[in-house]
């Protein structure tokens, strides 16, 4: 267990990163070019893996929702459990967690081997600014990539949850939809969307500040990699507690 | 010149010719509680070839790092082209470095970039935008190198001694004053090792590059340098004109001879 000072230094690491990228998208804007290309590897390739995860878990819900509410007759209340929990919880949280797998590993891994081989200090050497060029792009994709990924996600859990509560359950489609456009309303749906810009902030500024940080070789890079996805899932959970109450504050204001 | 025993004044003093390009004033560097140099000096004249010799883990490559502004001095001045680089901005700092090129030990070449892209990087990052212009001088530089049309490859085509040598053109397309040397004939054959040297022997006849070696291969240290520094203990601990410093300086010849002791 590293000690305490250790933690508080990476954090005061971490915040200097991250003002670090403010200050330069202040100063330099955006590259277009780089954020595309990472828009593209964060974003879209990320899709088939929230796809899959969302329509099982959607699947999955409607089952063990229907479990429970036909002790109390309610079957047909399925869709208002599955929506509900899809919109407000499950996408971002699930999204969040799937791309902090793939993409944050991914980040980590790929910054950690340029800052081992020495290419950060080559950009560096050669003029350019390693925040500019590696960092700033990256997590600008992510926060970007993230709410649309959770949109894909909760569209899709819900089609999952309609599956099987249509051809498994027998609930009628109209009722399941119907259920569903009762209980789910647009504040549930941005609540969600917004949690998930969080999300794509931290999961992907925690690789990128991991990666940065290597130490020790190519031994360094795989740890690095680890830790890069556990402190980012952690991060999302904790933070998911903060961000919710914070939005149930505001809602019930 | 004389040789110069541990802790003495940089060479500017010898030699009373020019002002230094690159100096260390009782630089101190420290990592928490681990002390690497403490009170390290010494000046580097324009035009020179010097080598920094020393043991495993004697901070050599720190010193090249120190001088082109990735690492920071904890106390003392690191002055380059006259400017100290403790209390430089980062726009500054940029200045100073794009004087000074640096080819790193194992050349650092961007994976995901082509060889023309990782030459052309300083360039750009200069505003150089002309596509013809980055054209000519990527093309001059690795015909600098005896790599010509190589452009299209990426630099997991390339063998150890061809990407050294990519390296050596990507640091050298900016037309450096300064050329830093971070272990260059490293795990090389006897041919590629060779035309390093005299790669880096033609830098400082025909450009007068002014160049800082860090390596443990002597036969290229003897064929390249004007001067060699030893580097223990933090500190230079011999430095002068090869021919003398490696015949009469002890330090340096029980090093050569692999009679060093850490206590030495």
């Amino acid at each position: 267990m590293l000690p305490f000072k250790t933690h508080l230094r990476s954090l005061g690491a971490y915040a200097h990163m991250m003002v670090d990228v403010v200050r330069d998208i202040l100063n330099n804007g955006i590259s277009v070019r780089e954020t595309s290309r990472q828009i593209v590897w964060i974003g879209i390739s990320s899709v088939p893996i929230v796809l899959l995860t969302a329509v099982f878990t959607g699947m999955v819900l409607a089952m063990q929702t229907a479990y429970g509410l036909h002790r109390f007759g309610a079957k047909n209340y399925v869709g208002n459990l599955v929506g509900l929990a899809l919109a407000r919880e499950l996408g971002p949280v699930l999204t969040a967690i799937m791309v902090c797998g793939r993409v944050g590993a991914g980040i980590a891994a790929e910054i950690a081997s340029m800052t081992v081989t020495e290419q950060v200090d080559a950009i560096r050497a050669l003029g350019a600014n390693p925040i500019q060029r590696l960092i700033t792009p990256r997590i600008v994709a992510g926060t970007l990539c993230m709410p649309l990924l959770t949109g894909v996600a909760v569209i899709t859990g819900i089609c999952g949850g309609w599956f099987v509560s249509v051809f498994e359950l027998n609930i009628p489609a109209f009722q399941y939809y119907r259920s569903y456009l009762y209980a789910v309303q647009i504040r549930d749906v941005t609540d969600g969307l917004i949690k998930s810009v969080f999300f794509g902030l931290i999961v992907v500024s925690i690789a990128c500040f991991k990666g940065l940080t290597v130490r020790g070789g190519t031994e360094g890079v795989g740890i690095t990699t680890t830790a890069a996805v556990v402190t980012g899932s952690l991060s999302v959970f904790i933070s998911n507690f903060f961000i919710t109450k914070f939005l149930i504050l505001l809602t019930y204001k | 010149m004389t040789i110069k025993a541990a802790g003495t004044q940089s060479t500017v003093a010898q030699t009373g010719a020019s002002t230094p390009i690159i100096e260390f004033r009782d630089v101190r560097v420290q990592f928490d509680s681990h002390m690497v140099h403490d009170g390290l000096s010494f000046a580097l004249n324009p035009g020179e070839v010097t080598t920094l010799l020393g043991p495993s883990g004697a901070g050599k490559t720190l010193v090249l790092k120190l001088i082109i502004g990735l690492i920071f001095a904890s106390k003392g001045v690191v002055s380059v082209t006259g400017r100290d680089m403790n209390t430089l901005t980062e726009e500054e700092l940029r200045e100073v470095r794009v004087t000074a090129g640096m080819l790193f030990q194992g050349a650092a070449l961007f994976d995901s970039l082509s060889i023309f892209e990782n030459i052309a990087y300083g360039l750009r990052e200069r505003g150089e935008t002309n596509e013809q212009t980055l054209r000519e001088v990527v093309a001059s530089r690795l015909e600098m190198v005896g790599l010509p049309g190589i452009e299209k490859k990426v630099p997991s085509q390339l063998s150890g001694g061809q990407k050294k040598r990519v390296g050596l053109a990507r640091a050298l397309a900016t037309s450096p004053r300064i050329m830093l040397y971070d272990e260059p004939t490293t795990g090389l054959d006897p041919t590629s090792t060779r035309m390093i040297d005299e790669l880096i022997v033609k830098f400082k006849e025909v450009h007068g590059i002014t160049s800082l070696v860090v390596t443990h291969d002597i036969a290229s240290a003897r064929r390249i340098s004007d001067r060699w520094m030893l580097l223990n203990g933090g500190k230079i601990v011999a430095d002068g004109p090869v021919d003398t410093v490696s015949q009469e300086n002890q330090f340096v010849a029980d090093f050569i001879a692999g009679r060093w002791k850490e206590e030495i």
